[in-house]
């Protein structure tokens, strides 16, 4: 009996685990895919090389855009529904 | 002094993208779990209606023919329906779950618009590919938020919702006013960047 208790436990906390670990990785790996694209097209990021730049393109960033909000949700979203996620799971069924 | 329209295109990806990895995680952690915080309900409806009155410059300012301006005009619409639907749901004023249909509605009437108000075909430039694989991932995408809103735990419905506004954002930030690739028009000279 015990131990059945223990692996519903242990499958339930695995299952946490996952969901809490792709909630995670979506700011991580968003920021990465900005990265990587500035990587692959620097010529997208006119910052790079400001000068004759008008005013739009030094604005139109999308590498940097990526990257902000992968940023943003790691930094403003991801913490506090991971505790959400945490206490719900935490708390006794019924 | 305006600016290009790819740089419009490539801020409403950005918005896409946002709402895309908010609806991502609603579908990670499940429904119960998003609504704990009030604010965080609002979000992603918020972004969507919020797109939807930016839409409306877009149809005033980028109207090159009528058929341009019926389809922002129709974007405008739906989006802020659909997102102001979803507010209503969330803050309580709507009751009833089927006001979510007008989530699949505004995907049906934006991919139709996109590739209706699209005169070219597919391969003619990449702003062309662009518009036709928007509307096609829309019209095809229109069946996920269609089965979240008949069977809203169904896992791959909600993931499937998401994904769609992700695979838009990346269309979209490849959009370009003149591509020398997936087609045969270009400005000419030297590609700004």
């Amino acid at each position: 009996m015990e131990s059945h208790f223990a692996t519903e436990a242990v499958a339930q906390l695995r299952r946490r685990s996952l969901r809490a670990a792709a909630v995670n990785l979506i700011g991580p790996l968003t920021m990465l895919g900005g990265v990587a694209w500035a990587f692959l097209q620097p010529y997208r990021l006119t910052v790079l090389h400001p000068h004759g730049q008008g005013f739009w393109w030094l604005l139109s960033e999308p590498p940097l855009y990526v990257v902000l909000v992968g940023l943003g949700f790691a930094l403003f979203l991801a913490p506090s529904l991971l505790e959400d996620l945490e206490e719900v799971e935490d708390a006794p069924e019924g | 002094m305006l600016p290009k329209a790819e740089f419009v295109h490539w801020w409403f990806a950005t918005g896409f993208l946002i709402i895309g990895l908010l609806l991502l995680a609603e579908a990670l952690v499940g429904g119960e779990v998003w609504r704990r915080r009030a604010w965080r309900a609002y979000l992603w409806p918020s972004f969507l209606f919020l797109m939807g009155v930016l839409m409306w410059p877009v149809m005033v300012f980028y109207t090159n023919s009528t058929i341009h301006m019926v389809a922002h005009g129709s974007w405008a619409q739906v989006m802020m329906l659909a997102g102001g639907a979803e507010l209503g749901l969330v803050r309580g004023k709507l009751k009833s779950s089927y006001w979510r249909l007008t989530m699949p509605l505004a995907f049906l009437v934006s991919g139709t618009a996109l590739l209706i108000h699209e005169q070219n075909g597919w391969l003619y430039s990449r702003s062309a590919f662009v518009h036709h694989a928007c509307g096609w991932t829309l019209i095809v995408g229109a069946i996920f938020p269609l089965g979240k809103t008949l069977a809203p735990r169904f896992a791959p419905f909600r993931a499937g919702h998401a994904l769609t506004f992700l695979v838009i954002a990346f269309v979209l930030y490849a959009a370009r006013d003149a591509a020398p690739i997936f087609g045969h028009f270009s400005a000419g000279g030297v590609p700004h960047r």
